[in-house]
C-alpha cells in the first residue's frame, strides 16, 4: 500500500569503507596466514598424523582400485602439494563466485528485470576478483600443475614410458598443455573483458544518463551469456574434472555452475544485508531480500537436482570407471571423506531447503544471513570434495586449506569493498531504478 | 440466501486503489473487488490476510512423500522383491525420483482442489458474476447492503467522490 501511495525515490549513496572494516579484512588475512603456517608446520613435522597417514595411503590403494597402478606418494612433499592444491581449490571457488557477479548483472539485463537494480552494484563489484583470480590461476597452474593434474606428468602419454597410461593418452587431443593453456586464457579473458565492459557501461550511465547505456549493456550481456554458457561448462571440465583424468561425467559442467551460481547469489544477498544494516541502500526492502531468498532456495534445490542426477546414474549403473569417483568419496581412503560427503548434502540442500521454505524466513535478515553463510561455506566444501580426493588422495587436511581460504576471503573483501566504494551504491540513472524502488512481492 | 450489493464501477486501477483506501478509511466494509487482471498491492489495500494455502501445501507434500516411500518400500521390498542389478531390495536412491514426483503431484492437486473449494471458484453451470464487465475492462468494488438498503445514498456519494464512474445495485443468490 505504502509503495503505491507515497512517492519514494532513490538517490546516490556513497559507501565509505571504515577503518574498522579494513582492519577486519586484514585480521582475516592474518588469521589465515597463522592457520596456514601452523598447518604447514604440522604437515612438515607430521604432527597428529604419524602412522595414520600411512594407513590412509594403504586404504587409498583399495579405494582407488580402478585408478591405474600403485598410487604411491608422488610429486612434491605433502605440505607443498597441499598448499598448491588448496590455492587452486580456493581460487576456483572465489573466481567462480566473482564471475557470477557479472553473470547476475547480464541475466537481469537480458531479462529486462527491474527489481534487481537496487543490488546491481553489489553484483558488479563482485567481479573485482576476476583479474587477480585469473592471475593466481595461471601462476598456480604453471608452477604447480604436476601436483594438481595427474595428466600433466612426464611421459604419461608416451607409449613405452614407465608412466604411460593408455586411458589418459587417449584424451591427449583435449588434455594437452598448449590447448589447455589456450582454453584457460580464453575463459579468463572473456570473463574479465565482459566484467570490465559491463562495469564501464554502468559507470558511464551514472555520469551521462540516458537509455543508450542500457541498450548497449543488453547487447553486451546477451553476447556474454552465450559465451559464458560454453566457457563455464568447459572451465569446469578443465579446472575441476580433469583432476580425475580417468573419470568423466556429462553433468559436471552444470554441477560446478550450480555451485558457483548459488554461492554468488548468497554473496550478493549477504552483502546487501550487511550494507542495509550499516545504513546504506535506504530503498532496499524485505521485498528485494525475499526475491534473493527465493533464488537461493530455488538454486539450492537445483544444485541438489544436478548432484543427484550425477550420483544416481553412476550408483545405478555401477560401472567401475564411473563408480570410482563415489568410491573414493564414500568410504574410500579409510572413510576420510564420508563425513564431508553427507555434510555437503545437509548444508547445501537440507539446511537452505528447510530454512528458507517459509515467506517470513526469506524476509528476515538474520535467517537470510545464516543461510547465506551456510551456503558459502557449504559450496566451498563442495569444491573441496570435488578436488581433494583426486589430488591429495588420503593426505588431505583442513588447517592449510582453511588458512588459504581465509587469505583469499580477506583479499577478496578488500578488492570487493574498494570497488563497491568507488561508485554510487545505487545506479541513479538506470531506467528501471524506480521499478526496483517500488518492488513488491 | 439473497444478498444485496452496491457496485462501484471504476475505469482505472490507480483510482480504484485510492478509492479502496478511502472507502475503508471511511469505515465501510468492502465485500470484494473484481478486476480483469491482478492489481498490484490490492490485497494490502483491502487488508486481506495472507493465504494459509502454503501450510496446506506443505502437508499435502508430506502426504505425497510418505505415500511414495511406503508404496515403493512395500512393493519392491516386501510384496514382490526383485533383484535389480544386485541392488538391495529397498534401494533409497532409486526411490527418490518417484518420491519427488509424487510429492509434487500431491502438492499441486491438493492445492488446486483446496483453493477451488475454499474460494468457491470450482467449475459449475451457473456462475455468480457481479458485473460481467469486470472480465473485460472495468474494476468493480462490491459493498454489501443491509435489508433496507438505507445506506445506499451515502455510499453512492462516497463512491462517486472517489472516482467511480457509476454505482449500481445487484442482488445475488448465494448458497
Amino acid at each position: 500500500m505504502a509503495t503505491l501511495t507515497h512517492q519514494n525515490s532513490a538517490t546516490a549513496e556513497q559507501l565509505v569503507v571504515t577503518a574498522g572494516a579494513r582492519k577486519t579484512f586484514i585480521t582475516i588475512i592474518v588469521a589465515g596466514v597463522v592457520l596456514l603456517i601452523i598447518g604447514l608446520l604440522a604437515s612438515i613435522f607430521h604432527i597428529g598424523e604419524g602412522e595414520h597417514a600411512a594407513a590412509g595411503e594403504a586404504a587409498g590403494h583399495a579405494g582407488a582400485a580402478a585408478a591405474h597402478g600403485a598410487e604411491h606418494h608422488e610429486g612434491s612433499p605433502v605440505w607443498l602439494k597441499r598448499l598448491l592444491v588448496s590455492l587452486w581449490h580456493s581460487n576456483v571457488f572465489f573466481l567462480g563466485v566473482s564471475t557470477i557477479g557479472t553473470v547476475f548483472v547480464a541475466i537481469n539485463y537480458v531479462a529486462y528485470a527491474g527489481w534487481s537494480v537496487m543490488i546491481k552494484r553489489i553484483a558488479e563489484a563482485l567481479s573485482a576478483w576476476v583479474i587477480p583470480g585469473a592471475a593466481i590461476m595461471l601462476v598456480v597452474f604453471l608452477l604447480g600443475r604436476h601436483d594438481i593434474f595427474h595428466w600433466t606428468h612426464e611421459g604419461i602419454m608416451e607409449k613405452g614410458s614407465a608412466n604411460y597410461d593408455a586411458i589418459i593418452a587417449g584424451k591427449s587431443g583435449f588434455l594437452n598443455l598448449p590447448f589447455y593453456l589456450i582454453r584457460t586464457v580464453v575463459y579468463l579473458g572473456i570473463w574479465a573483458f565482459f566484467s570490465w565492459k559491463l562495469r564501464q557501461l554502468s559507470l558511464a550511465e551514472d555520469q551521462l544518463g540516458g537509455t543508450v547505456w542500457f541498450h548497449k549493456s543488453i547487447n553486451a550481456s546477451a553476447l556474454f551469456l552465450v559465451l559464458y554458457a560454453v566457457t563455464s561448462s568447459m572451465s569446469a571440465w578443465d579446472w575441476v574434472m580433469s583432476v580425475d583424468p580417468h573419470w568423466f561425467s556429462t553433468m559436471f559442467g552444470w554441477y560446478v555452475f550450480a555451485s558457483w551460481w548459488v554461492s554468488g547469489i548468497a554473496a550478493i544477498a549477504l552483502t546487501a544485508i550487511f550494507l542495509k544494516q550499516a545504513g546504506y541502500l535506504r530503498a532496499l526492502t524485505s521485498n528485494h531480500l525475499h526475491d534473493l531468498g527465493k533464488l537461493m532456495f530455488g538454486f539450492s534445490i537445483f544444485w541438489t537436482y544436478v548432484w543427484f542426477s550425477q550420483f544416481m546414474l553412476i550408483w545405478y549403473a555401477n560401472l567401475p570407471e564411473e563408480a570410482v569417483y563415489f568410491n573414493q568419496r564414500l568410504g574410500g581412503f579409510e572413510g576420510r571423506y564420508t563425513g564431508m560427503f553427507f555434510f555437503n548434502l545437509v548444508i547445501n540442500f537440507l539446511f537452505p531447503f528447510l530454512g528458507l521454505m517459509t515467506r517470513d524466513a526469506k524476509r528476515q535478515m538474520i535467517i537470510m544471513k545464516i543461510v547465506c553463510i551456510a551456503i558459502l561455506v557449504g559450496h566451498w566444501s563442495d569444491f573441496y570434495l570435488m578436488l581433494m580426493p583426486g589430488t591429495l588422495k588420503g593426505e588431505n587436511g583442513f588447517l592449510i586449506e582453511i588458512g588459504v581460504a581465509a587469505i583469499f576471503l580477506g583479499a577478496f573483501l578488500i578488492l570487493f569493498t574498494r570497488r563497491l566504494a568507488s561508485a554510487s551504491l545505487v545506479p541513479v540513472h538506470h531506467p528501471f531504478l524506480d521499478e526496483s524502488v517500488h518492488h513488491t512481492t | 440466501m439473497t444478498k444485496r450489493y452496491a457496485l462501484g464501477i471504476f475505469e482505472d486501477e490507480d483510482v480504484l486503489l485510492h478509492a479502496v483506501e478511502n472507502v475503508r478509511a471511511a469505515g465501510v466494509k468492502i465485500h470484494d473487488v473484481f478486476s480483469p487482471y491482478p492489481v498490484h498491492g490490492i490485497d494490502d489495500a483491502l487488508g486481506i490476510e495472507r493465504s494459509r494455502l502454503p501450510i496446506a501445501a506443505f502437508f499435502f507434500g508430506m502426504t505425497g512423500l510418505a505415500f511414495a516411500l511406503w508404496m515403493q518400500i512395500y512393493m519392491l521390498g516386501f510384496d514382490w522383491p526383485m533383484n535389480i542389478g544386485g541392488k538391495p531390495h529397498i534401494a533409497l536412491p532409486a526411490f527418490i525420483p518417484v518420491a519427488f514426483e509424487l510429492t509434487v503431484f500431491f502438492t499441486c492437486h491438493g492445492m488446486a482442489i483446496t483453493f477451488f473449494t475454499i474460494t468457491g471458484l470450482y467449475p459449475r453451470f451457473k456462475v455468480p458474476v457481479m458485473d460481467v464487465r469486470a472480465t473485460d475492462d472495468k474494476f468493480v468494488m462490491a459493498i454489501e447492503l443491509d435489508e433496507s438498503s438505507s445506506q445506499l445514498p451515502q455510499l453512492t456519494q462516497l463512491l462517486r467522490d472517489n472516482g467511480a464512474s457509476e454505482v449500481n445495485q445487484k442482488e445475488m443468490t448465494t448458497k
